[in-house]
């Protein structure tokens, strides 16, 4: 075994914080109703920055408009409930495969072009999308959203309840999956490779390395993971509105995923756990203002910087529950 | 007959045509303080339209409670937006060049939530409305063309700035100081230009500009809390497609957007909302540098 | 194992109206739009509330009455979420408010599924009242305001007309029941055009209009894009060159009207509510409203909270404080008023609002601009559904 491959395995290695997580998101499911509904918001939105985390943390594309395989995602599994099928597992697969099948489509516009270029091109891609969307209303519902999207039960026998217990355990079991799924793909040589085309792209391809062959795998790989992560939230909320394509739902996971640190695989979940739960605290005081707090703590977090900070934000966070 | 509805066609043309270049130099003059910025310290600015938000609203605050008129507000609109700039680059903006570009779209669009709400809390969220005097109120028939007098007055006004820019940039000496830093900031540092020095000076007359855009812009493109977030997309698209490397790219683009949009909604109203995202990623995917750029 | 799951949840939800009994406070969600593109609508409707419960105290049947707010930011979604949390949490016993029709629409089925009275205070699209019998509005149908515009436009010499609407429920349902009741009276519809709902400028659309020569244009966009619209309606000389505007009173929205400037002068519109509605109920809601909240004049929004609060305290006292669903709904259900904009009524069949439509004209009075109405069609049912039966 060489020196890469044995980093490789020693990186692959299960650390204690990983497993501690993964038991506590599970042991929620044990609590009484009523956090359930936001869990499930969390767990799908840190599926989705999983996703932009595989091209951006991973690979160096940015993007400003993922939402585009969110939205196909959500769109095609809600179609296909309200037509078809109300199997979840059935929507949850051709939204990944459509949402595939598009990210491939466009991965070849991001190929060239500066960080500015990209994240322009993914956000009219994303645009176009749901402008399409709201030009088809006899197919998509138009501005009022998708109507008449009900689900059946998981697996034959979980129906979705109110208290949205089903959604979490769906959402964080889909979400499990895809991180070992993610966390599989960037410890192998390919992930190896992604990193290298990352830091130098020049110096990749003078190293044998066939970067644009390599980019459009993992742009079309982080599709399917945001098509998966839109059909969930398609399925969990059982409607799809035109929001799905929007520019703050680009904006919002890209936030996300800064906050939690891109290129550890974890910073997604962090992200959303710790944006979703500010949001909510905020929210719950000022529902006119929480957007100047919110950005007041993103001002913040950029200049006192993201170690100091988090260990304040958790302080802040648990008075805010005491409250 | 024919001829007559011939006539008829193309005087509606030159009529949105006009409305597209009187839209595009309004857009041109929001956006081309951020494509300077964005090639001189390549900072990625998404707070840009918060400070033609804070044109906007002095003028409307102006106008309403004080009594001024137009016109008079209009240079106060740019000296307020310009110092608000230059106030935020010299405390903030200042500790974030040389950050990774992630870090700066994070403070950037920190600033435009708390924009936002700030100016949601000062003055409500209900659209705000700039009564014009009535000397730009109304159209005139030129040449059997319809031409608004108000868009008329935009099209001169923001024209001559490109044009003033554009002498100042190339013929003056702190335009040639600006060029090189924006060509390469640490030889021109180097050569004893005060490169910070030119980009705060820079950053607040983009800034004011942007104000003076939002005092302009205010009739025709709507003023609410949302400004900043509304047209950030359009800035930038105009930035990229128009290149950083001078203010001739973003010009080209923005009059390129404007009558791509205007036009676009006219002809083909299916395709309308998003003609400007089509001719976006064409010419992107043609040129990744933008329309005027030389490949860095 | 499953089905027991299930059952207990389900009879937890069933609980959920017991244990709220159990304790005195009767809590009502409000979820609003607080931030983002219609936040003006939001404000309305949560000042409007906060003066209800001012005005007529914080208590109904010997309860206390909680309002909880929550920012829906607009997001259909979002909106969901918290009105699920709102009902599994806290426990409301209604949810309230709704400023857009895909989250009303949205938030039906857990309205449905919770058994909790939703009183929709603004969104206008007929259809929502159908998505759930737990619906129940407050605020107005577009078609309400629409079809009497149709008729006064005929009656008054208007037989050509292009009608423009913005592209979304509400707007699609103002073009479609103007053209049909028009064309029935012997008008024509020369072009139907329509904007996306997030199209700031109108230039395209208008010049189209203009080259159709018609004698009116017919307009529907949502509160907020009014005053521009107007603007460039007579910036492009469409008044001059003798078209009129006919429009629903969503363009001339109260809140907006005398920040538009004098070019609104004379447009002809049919609404709901205008703040100069002549009665003693009116003047004492808008002089309370402009005094709490410095000088905002009320719109149709603010009636519409107004009357939802309305509505659910009266439900309440007629339920003697009982809060478990079909019991509030069936007190709701043909329950009549004199609100602020005038005589209204929930019907019992469609639990949608029954109320008179005002074609006004927006004059100026003592220096401000208001939509003084004309003409009165009295007891409008939305004429959506009507014409379904």
């Amino acid at each position: 075994m060489d020196a890469a491959a044995l980093g490789l395995v020693r990186r692959a290695r299960w650390r204690w914080p990983e497993v501690v997580l993964w038991l506590l998101a599970y042991a929620a499911l044990l609590m009484p109703p009523g956090k359930f509904l936001i869990l499930n918001e969390i767990a799908i939105l840190a599926l989705f920055a999983l996703s932009l985390d595989l091209i951006l943390g991973y690979a160096g594309i940015v993007s400003l408009g993922h939402a585009a395989f969110f939205g196909v995602g959500a769109y095609t599994a809600g179609l296909l409930a309200k037509h078809v099928t109300g199997d979840p597992l059935a929507g949850l697969l051709l939204g990944a495969a459509v949402a595939t099948v598009v990210g491939f489509a466009t991965s070849l516009l991001v190929l060239r072009g500066s960080d500015l270029t990209r994240l322009m091109v993914t956000l009219g891609v994303a645009m176009v999308l749901g402008e399409i969307a709201n030009a088809l209303p006899g197919l998509s519902g138009g501005a009022d959203g998708l109507q008449g999207v009900t689900m059946g039960p998981l697996l034959g026998c979980f129906d979705f309840d109110l208290f949205g217990r089903t959604a979490y355990a769906y959402s964080l079991t889909t979400l499990f999956l895809f991180t070992l799924l993610a966390r599989r793909i960037v410890l192998s040589p390919f992930g190896l490779s992604l990193m290298a085309i990352r830091r130098n792209p020049l110096r990749a391809g003078a190293l044998g390395v066939p970067v644009n062959a390599r980019l459009i795998a993992v742009y079309t790989l982080a599709a399917a993971f945001a098509g998966t992560a839109g059909a969930l939230l398609a399925q969990t909320t059982a409607f799809v509105s035109l929001d799905v394509f929007e520019f703050h739902r680009s904006a919002d996971v890209l936030l996300v995923l800064i906050i939690g640190g891109a290129g550890w695989l974890y910073g997604g979940i962090a992200g959303a756990v710790i944006y979703t739960l500010l949001q909510d605290g905020i929210a719950a005081f000022t529902p006119q203002y929480w957007q100047f707090w919110i950005g007041l703590l993103l001002v913040a977090f950029v200049l006192v910087g993201r170690q100091r900070l988090v260990g304040g934000l958790y302080a802040m966070l648990g008075w805010a529950r005491r409250r | 007959m024919l001829l007559h509805l011939y006539l008829r066609a193309m005087s509606a043309m030159a009529t949105i045509l006009f409305d597209g270049v009187a839209y595009g130099m309004l857009l041109f003059v929001l956006a081309c303080g951020l494509a300077v910025t964005l090639g001189l310290m390549n900072f990625v600015n998404l707070a840009h339209g918060a400070f033609a938000m804070a044109g906007g609203y002095v003028t409307v605050v102006l106008m309403d409670r004080f009594g001024l008129p137009f016109l008079a507000c209009l240079p106060i609109a740019f000296a307020a937006a310009a110092l608000l700039g230059l106030v935020l680059e010299r405390t903030l903006y200042v500790h974030m060049y040389g950050r990774s570009p992630l870090d700066q779209v994070l403070f950037s669009i920190g600033l435009v939530f708390m924009a936002v709400a700030f100016v949601d809390w000062a003055m409500g969220s209900s659209p705000q409305n700039i009564k014009l005097p009535a000397w730009l109120q109304g159209r005139r028939d030129v040449f059997g063309v319809q031409v608004g007098i108000y868009r008329s007055f935009i099209i001169v006004i923001c024209g001559g700035l490109a044009l003033a820019l554009q002498l100042a940039l190339m013929r003056t000496r702190f335009g040639s100081r600006l060029r090189a830093a924006v060509d390469d900031a640490r030889v021109a540092r180097g050569l004893g230009i005060p490169v910070s020095t030119v980009f705060a000076v820079t950053f607040a007359v983009g800034s004011g500009l942007a104000g003076l855009g939002g005092a302009l812009g205010a009739e025709i493109l709507g003023l609410d809390p949302n400004f900043p977030l509304r047209f950030m997309i359009y800035f930038l698209i105009v930035v990229t497609v128009g290149g950083t490397s001078g203010i001739v790219g973003p010009f080209a683009a923005s009059l390129l957007l404007g009558v791509a949009d205007v036009a676009g909604k006219y002809y083909l109203p299916a395709l309308g909302a998003f003609m400007i995202y089509l001719v976006m990623i064409a010419v992107l995917v043609l040129r990744p540098h933008g329309l005027f750029a030389r490949p860095r | 194992m499953v089905r027991r799951q299930l059952a207990a949840a389900l009879a937890a939800v069933a609980l959920l109206s017991s244990a709220a009994q159990a304790e005195d406070a009767v809590k009502v969600g409000l979820i609003l739009p607080m931030t983002g593109q219609q936040a003006s609508t939001g404000k309305q409707i949560d000042a409007a509330v906060k003066l209800y419960q001012a005005v007529n105290g914080s208590t109904a049947a010997g309860k206390k009455i909680e309002v909880i707010l929550k920012d829906d930011t607009g997001v259909a979604d979002v909106a969901k979420r918290l009105a699920q949390e709102l009902v599994v949490n806290d426990k409301v016993a209604f949810l309230a408010g709704f400023g857009l029709t895909p989250i009303a629409l949205a938030v039906a089925p857990i309205a449905t599924q919770a058994k909790v009275p939703e009183v929709v205070m603004a969104a206008g699209t007929s259809s929502i009242t159908d998505a759930s019998p737990f619906v129940v509005r407050t605020s107005f149908t577009l078609a309400q305001s629409a079809v009497p515009m149709a008729e006064w436009a005929v009656k008054n010499g208007i037989n050509k007309v292009v009608t423009l609407v913005s592209d979304f429920g509400p707007g699609i349902d103002a073009e479609k029941s103007f053209t049909e009741r028009f064309k029935s009276d012997g008008g024509t519809v020369i072009e139907s055009l329509r904007v996306p709902l997030r199209s700031p400028d109108f230039s395209p659309v208008l010049q189209k209009a203009a080259d159709a020569k018609p004698d009116a244009v017919f307009v529907f966009v949502p509160s907020g894009q009014g005053a521009q619209f107007v603007k460039q309606f007579v910036e492009r000389g469409l008044d001059k060159s003798g078209i009129k505007l006919i429009a629903t009173g969503d363009v001339t929205d109260d809140d907006q009207l005398n920040g538009m400037g004098d070019v609104v002068i004379g447009v002809i519109n049919t609404h709901n509510y205008s703040a100069a509605h002549d009665s003693a109920a009116n003047k004492a809601f808008v002089d309370a409203f402009k005094k709490a909240n410095a000088g905002m004049r009320p719109n149709f929004m603010a009636v519409g909270g107004w009357d939802g609060m309305h509505l659910i305290y009266e439900a309440l006292k007629m339920t003697g404080g009982a809060t478990d669903g079909d019991t509030l709904l069936a007190a709701m259900k043909g329950m009549a008023w004199e609100s602020p904009r005038g005589p209204i009524s929930i019907d019992p069949q469609t639990r949608d609002i029954v109320q008179n439509i005002y074609v006004r004209k927006v004059e100026k009075k003592d220096g401000e601009l208001y939509n003084v109405e004309f003409a009165t069609i009295p007891n409008v049912k939305d004429p959506v559904k009507a014409a379904k039966k």
